[in-house]
């Protein structure tokens, strides 16, 4: 049937199991707009304050369920508004089709009025990305974009699609959605060579990320761990793929990991990464991260293998795949004296901060939440103190409980994420944990919570300083506090009653409990005010280029 | 740091070019030279790329230019298993006879071509490997250099 580009963008959208986008119009997305109108019993807009919050969102629905995020802007500032939002997706793998309407093929390259080659400035920064020049070739390059955003690691993949385009019309052949069949090979060999290196080691940790989030290998990979006996340490991206409540588990790694797992990577004989980067945060010094060991690499991407870090032997594949055939292979074994080593470290050097009930300790307030929120909520953070502390004392039991932007480190990124999360999931506690540096960056988004009745409860670790930021400054540059210093009055009480939604101010954990019980009956947002001291400390820390050696702890 | 061949086959695509030029620019890998140029088939573009680097960069590049979505193959060419060739001009400054005969010999023992030859200049043209070029180019340099265009390599497995 002819139809024209708008109606086929809603079409394959619909077909490609999409039913629900954030987006913001615009004069070169009219076209669109009006074809969405018509079909809004198929698919849900929702509509944000700012493109920005829209990506966020996108990339937060995306996150909490597994499945592609939508996200739809209008030429020139709309289309830059998203690039921090889709650079957040590509440094986290996320899967999600950012849809940009431009100016008409014949103003293209004039500088038109809200004109951006969008295309150009997404180049690093996506996947691939598609300029539709012809109607006939619309249907097909949206098939093209979910298949490419979804295969292989994610990720962000845009399609501009000029306003001519939107209008004019041509035969649309319906399809089905795009399915994703990937095999990884993965040799008898490798599997042998990869057996045979644990049943040799001695001192064996396996250093996992976000792959085994993406494939879902959680369980697969606690099997190898029990069978083996081999202790496991994760990034930021892989929280709760094994509770970290798991004997076995050592918690994070790296630059705010704990002092255990440092040490075990440092004295290990084998290091097995499943679905990580050897990025800067974890091997904090690249010549020196895990210097005794051989080092395996499983990863979905062969261009990770070798990137970062020179590694003994790798394979290529998703972490699932690679995890269900390599169980046959390995042996039950037992480390005990390794275990013992690890269990001795924790112990003695492991940070453990001191409880007060009569402030808000980072610590004490996230026990406090995770206690009130129970296993099902899905908690989003910004970037800074607050980020790291969740990380640190997270009891996230499944994967995609934990929303954050790891890889790019975006401030501003939470408040869409949870949004996206909320919207995915209507009848889920959505916790929004941020500071007030990262809050104040796009707390603008408040009004689209109040519009459309998301719960999301919002935490603000508020010390009135850029904390992270400002820790640096008092370990690395003589407690000079550089533009760290906020100074703002913001009241967050009336701030949450402007746009619509409750606040609460809470000085302690019994104030802090009130509240979240308040907080976790309403239907709308919540903003909860936490004041805490500006001189806490995310610890303990291994400084940017050091090394076990280098660790603070107190 | 060594340098290296390879022979990319792309689609055909408008951005092409500038996806491939980004990734480079992106990652901080250096390129000596760079052409593009058709191929058979209209859909598909071949790329022929010298880059400087070592084993690990060019093992690097290898892998991250098969992550676009454009690229079809990447060759690793070695300069002995395949042909490769460059084109250059050279514009020269010789007014006096002498000059002339010794830039004609020059020309011969290179297979070196004049093609534009007035009053005062000379146009001469090679076509050759680059280590060729580079060692005429040096030779050449001894006499007055106006002008010089290289094409950069086009390269083609034996």
């Amino acid at each position: 049937m002819v139809k024209s580009g708008s109606e086929i963008l809603v079409e394959t959208l619909v077909e490609q199991g999409v039913d629900t986008i954030f987006g913001y119009p615009g004069g070169a997305v009219l076209n669109i707009y009006d074809a969405l109108y018509k079909n809004s019993d198929r698919i849900r807009h929702i509509l944000t304050a700012h493109e920005q919050g829209a990506a966020h969102a996108a990339d937060g629905y995306a996150r909490a369920t597994g499945k592609v995020g939508v996200c739809l802007a209008t030429s020139g500032p709309g289309a830059t508004n998203l690039v921090t939002g889709i650079a957040t997706a590509y440094m986290d793998s996320i899967p999600m089709v950012a849809i940009t309407g431009n100016v008409g093929t014949s103003l293209i390259g004039r500088d038109s009025f809200q004109e951006v080659y969008i295309a150009g400035i997404t180049m690093p920064i996506t996947k691939h990305n598609f300029v539709v020049r012809h109607v006939e070739e619309l249907a097909d390059t949206i098939r093209s974009a979910f298949r490419i955003a979804a295969s292989g690691r994610p990720g962000p993949v845009l399609i501009d699609i000029p306003k001519d385009v939107t209008s004019a019309e041509c035969e649309f052949i319906p399809a089905g959605k795009v399915e994703i069949h990937e095999t990884y090979d993965v040799t008898t060999e490798e599997l042998e060579t990869v057996a045979g290196m644990i049943a040799q080691s001695e001192r064996p940790i396996i250093y996992y990320g976000g792959g085994v989030e993406t494939a879902n290998a959680g369980a697969a990979l606690l099997e190898l761990m029990r069978r083996a006996d081999i202790p496991s340490a994760h990034t930021m991206m892989a929280i709760g793929c094994i509770p970290d409540t798991e004997p076995l588990s050592l918690g994070l790694v790296g630059m705010h990991g704990t002092v255990s797992a440092a040490w075990a990577v440092e004295r290990s004989d084998l290091l097995i990464c499943i679905g990580a980067r050897f990025s800067d945060r974890v091997a904090t010094n690249p010549r020196r991260f895990a210097p005794k060991a051989k080092i395996v690499h499983i990863d979905i991407d062969a261009a990770e293998i070798n990137k970062n870090i020179g590694v003994d032997y790798s394979v290529v594949s998703d972490a699932e795949n690679f995890l269900e055939a390599l169980l046959p292979y390995v042996k039950e074994t037992k480390h005990d004296a390794w275990r013992a080593q690890i269990a001795e470290w924790h112990k003695t050097l492991d940070y453990v901060p001191k409880d007060d009930d009569s402030v808000i300790h980072p610590h004490q307030l996230l026990r406090t939440l995770y206690d009130m929120i129970g296993d099902d909520a899905i908690v989003a953070t910004d970037v800074g103190q607050h980020q790291l502390w969740s990380a640190q004392y997270n009891r996230c039991r499944k994967v995609r409980h934990f929303l954050t932007s790891g890889g790019l480190g975006t401030m501003g990124f939470g408040y869409g994420a949870a949004m996206g999360a909320q919207v995915a999931f209507p009848d889920r506690t959505v916790v929004h944990i941020t500071g007030d540096g990262s809050f104040h960056m796009n707390l603008n988004e408040l009004c689209t919570s109040v519009t459309y009745n998301l719960p999301i409860i919002t935490i603000i670790m508020n010390n009135n300083v850029l904390g992270n930021v400002r820790q640096w400054q008092t370990m690395f540059y003589g407690c000079r506090y550089s533009q760290t210093d906020l100074y703002r009055k913001t009241d967050y009480i009336k701030l949450a009653e402007a746009f619509g939604g409750r606040g609460f101010r809470v000085t302690n954990i019994a104030e802090l409990r009130a509240a979240l019980s308040d907080a976790l009956q309403r239907t709308g947002p919540v903003l909860i005010d936490c004041r805490i001291d500006k001189d806490e400390r995310v610890l303990p820390m291994i400084p940017a280029g050091g090394t076990v050696d280098d660790i603070v702890a107190d | 740091m060594e340098k290296y061949i390879l022979s990319v086959t792309v689609q055909n695509n408008a951005g092409v070019l500038a996806r491939v030029s980004s990734l480079f620019g992106r990652r901080g890998y250096n390129i000596d030279s760079l052409t593009v140029s058709a191929t058979t088939d209209p859909k598909i573009s071949r790329m022929s790329i010298i880059v400087q680097g070592d084993e690990p960069i060019l093992e690097q590049i290898i892998k991250q230019l098969l992550k676009l979505e454009e690229v079809q193959r990447v060759d690793h060419l070695q300069e002995d298993e395949s042909c490769c060739s460059e084109l250059v001009f050279v514009k020269l400054r010789a007014e006096n006879g002498s000059e002339r005969d010794s830039i004609r010999q020059l020309c011969d023992l290179y297979d070196a071509h004049i093609v534009e030859s007035t009053g005062q200049m000379m146009i001469v043209e090679l076509s050759e490997v680059p280590s060729r070029i580079d060692a005429f180019l040096d030779v050449i340099s001894n006499f007055e250099v106006v002008e010089m265009s290289r094409s950069g390599v086009t390269a083609i497995e034996k």
